[in-house]
């Protein structure tokens, strides 16, 4: 803790402040004193440029979102570069190491371990997850009596999430009493220890994020309601039947949003947590995700230095795996402009 | 769709007759895909749910099955009894509604500026907001951690609640789509009127902005509820533990008394149901503008 923190506090326990409000006391006083200098500025602003009521008013409105902008990431991300530089274990002084934690982090055989499973995972759970969410929208799009009551049915499951959703699965892939076994047990098939497997553990939580398709299932069942018919009564004027109308015209209408929830499924995928850290790691460290071992260094062995650098490395994964999706997608994604929407209204 | 080859006459009949009359195959073949599909994703829904009433010989013996043999209330009573439910509920209560009022509060403020007080710089700073969208909030957890430190705030609600109070670009982006929306009219006629920018803000604009500020909310409530990072990093001691993290303790202290476990993801989920029923509409409005679009 701040030395002028604690005398803050002690000053505010000393007031008659009560306990659980006295940890927020110099949080606000900062507030305070950031908002008192806004005021200040903005009232001067208006003295002198009358007219200029807009552009303080936009500041202002903005000013929340700035200050947690400075305070909140660009203040942290700046400490945390160099944080990376130092061995530090938050109690003695941060000790200057140069690029130590960096190069440790390429010999770390635990750090390999990390990324190579959080890329399989991100590789293989995010495709399969839009391919399922996109065919099960599809099949939900039709307009079938009872559609609703699907819907629904298949919604229902992405509320069950984090860890309620990890410790359910944990016992649905109980390899003794589970549902799963039972349920191979009875057409005959002698099924694996999933979790336990270490070959088996980074399948079976891919497995279970097919689970949770609902979410972005909705995403795309809003999609498909928003293209136009018109569109397809056009191609099926010019002949095409439901193949080809699915082709040339749902996916490229479609293409967007698969590419969006894509590239946030992705993001999303490599900071993938809880199931590792329920499952400590897994067997083997199967199931030691990169922001799991991040968490262990950082809020287990307080070792910030080296936390710190391995944020770095992530954030450099995710900002080329980013890169790559949206190069690689370039050609196959179809923009709609506001000229082409014109067009055809006409 | 039979032998039509004939210009307009697929429309007429898309128009009269839905082609699930027209090809009675394929809408068998849909309804067994749609069955056996619905009943594979909410099996293990109700799986949890007969497991969560079930005795611990129960638990061992009935494998798959969800025929609920046993009704055993007691578990749910052993839920919020034999460790500080209540204690942990207050907790994800707090830091969920709390932090929902902050972000709606904060975003929708900047949300409007952004579609509405077009001034210099405010295309570079919206810009600045779509960044960092993409940025993986790992990336700060470190020194965000340091800084509530100096603070003196670890272990304490605190860190869960406050950045909620200074937007997250996402929403930001959904309420300036919003406002940005909505005809400029309202604002010429509330400025002729004399109104403030703060003022047309609360009384003119938020008040429309409803129907968002209900689906901001919803989203928000599923990712607050649910967090589990935050209070896994902040939180040590019982007095704080959300619901979340106080499951995961419970899993790895207790993780043999399944029905245990079972009834309190149960009543961890509840709420989240609850809303879902409640408000199904507004979630799908949501839904579709956080789409991508």
């Amino acid at each position: 803790m701040n030395p002028l923190v604690g005398r803050l506090r002690n000053l505010a326990a000393s007031w008659g402040v009560p306990d659980v409000l006295v940890p927020l006391v110099p949080f606000l006083l900062l507030l305070i004193v950031v908002y008192a200098v806004i005021a200040l500025v903005a009232y001067t602003a208006r003295r002198r440029w009358p007219r200029a009521d807009k552009t303080i008013a936009f500041w202002l409105f903005v000013s929340p979102w700035l200050i947690g902008f400075c305070l909140f990431t660009v203040g942290p991300m700046a400490s945390s570069v160099y944080v990376s530089l130092t061995s530090w274990d938050l109690i003695t002084a941060p000790k200057f190491v140069g690029l130590a934690n960096y190069a440790e982090a390429f010999r770390d055989p635990q750090v390999a371990q990390a990324l190579k499973v959080t890329l399989l995972y991100a590789v293989i759970s995010v495709p399969l997850q839009t391919a399922l969410a996109f065919l099960v929208a599809l099949l939900l799009n039709t307009e079938l009596p009872g559609m609703r009551l699907f819907r629904t049915v298949w919604y229902l499951p992405s509320l069950v999430s984090g860890v309620a959703q990890m410790v359910l699965f944990l016992w649905v892939f109980n390899p003794q009493y589970g549902l799963m076994n039972d349920v191979l047990g009875r057409v005959g098939i002698d099924g694996p220890g999933w979790f336990n497997d270490a070959s088996w553990a980074l399948p079976t939580v891919i497995l279970m994020s097919l689970w949770t398709v609902g979410g972005a299932m909705v995403i795309y069942l809003a999609g498909l309601k928003d293209v136009p018919s018109n569109l397809y009564e056009a191609a099926a004027l010019d002949g095409a039947g439901a193949v080809r109308q699915f082709w040339h015209v749902t996916l490229p209408q479609m293409s967007p949003i698969i590419l969006f929830n894509a590239l946030t499924g992705i993001i999303g995928s490599l900071q993938i947590f809880t199931q590792g850290f329920i499952a400590n790691g897994g067997p083997k460290d199967s199931l030691l995700f990169f922001v799991y071992y991040l968490y262990d260094n950082a809020f287990q062995n307080f070792r910030m230095g080296y936390a710190s650098a391995l944020a770095w490395i992530l954030f450099v994964v995710i900002l080329a795996l980013t890169a790559v999706t949206l190069r690689g997608s370039a050609f196959a994604v179809y923009y709609e402009t506001e000229l082409s929407r014109k067009r055809r209204r006409r | 769709m039979t032998a039509v080859s004939g210009m307009a006459e697929p429309l007429v009949l898309r128009a009269d007759r839905p082609f699930w009359r027209r090809n009675v195959t394929l809408t068998v073949v849909l309804y067994v895909v749609l069955v056996l599909g619905s009943l594979v994703f909410v099996y293990p829904f109700l799986w949890m749910i007969a497991t969560s009433l079930r005795s611990l010989a129960g638990v061992g013996s009935s494998g798959a099955s969800v025929v609920p043999r046993e009704f055993l209330w007691d578990n749910y009573v052993r839920a919020v009894t034999s460790f500080p439910f209540w204690r942990y509920a207050l907790n994800s209560v707090l830091t969920t509604l709390i932090p929902i009022a902050g972000t709606v509060f904060s975003c929708s403020l900047a949300g409007f500026a952004f579609a509405r007080l077009r001034v210099r710089f405010a295309g570079v700073l919206f810009a600045v907001v779509l960044a960092t969208m993409l940025l993986p909030g790992e990336v700060t957890m470190v020194p965000q951690f340091m800084l509530f430190n100096n603070f003196g705030m670890v272990d304490t609600l605190y860190p869960l609640i406050l950045p909620a109070f200074f937007g997250s670009p996402f929403y930001i982006f959904l309420f300036r789509q919003f406002f940005a929306r909505m005809p400029s009219e309202l604002a010429d006629a509330a400025v002729v009127d004399g109104c403030g920018w703060f003022k047309m803000f609360l009384l003119v604009y938020l008040p429309l902005a409803r129907p968002a500020v209900v689906a901001v909310s919803i989203l928000l409530f599923m990712g607050y509820w649910n967090n589990f990072l935050g209070p896994a990093i902040y939180i040590n001691s019982d007095r704080w533990k959300t619901l979340p993290l106080a499951l995961a303790g419970f899993q790895s202290v207790n993780g043999t008394d399944t029905p245990l476990l079972m009834a309190t993801s149960v009543l961890i989920t509840v709420p989240c149901l609850l809303i879902f029923f409640v408000a199904q509409k507004q979630i799908t409005n949501g839904i579709t503008f956080s789409g991508g679009k």
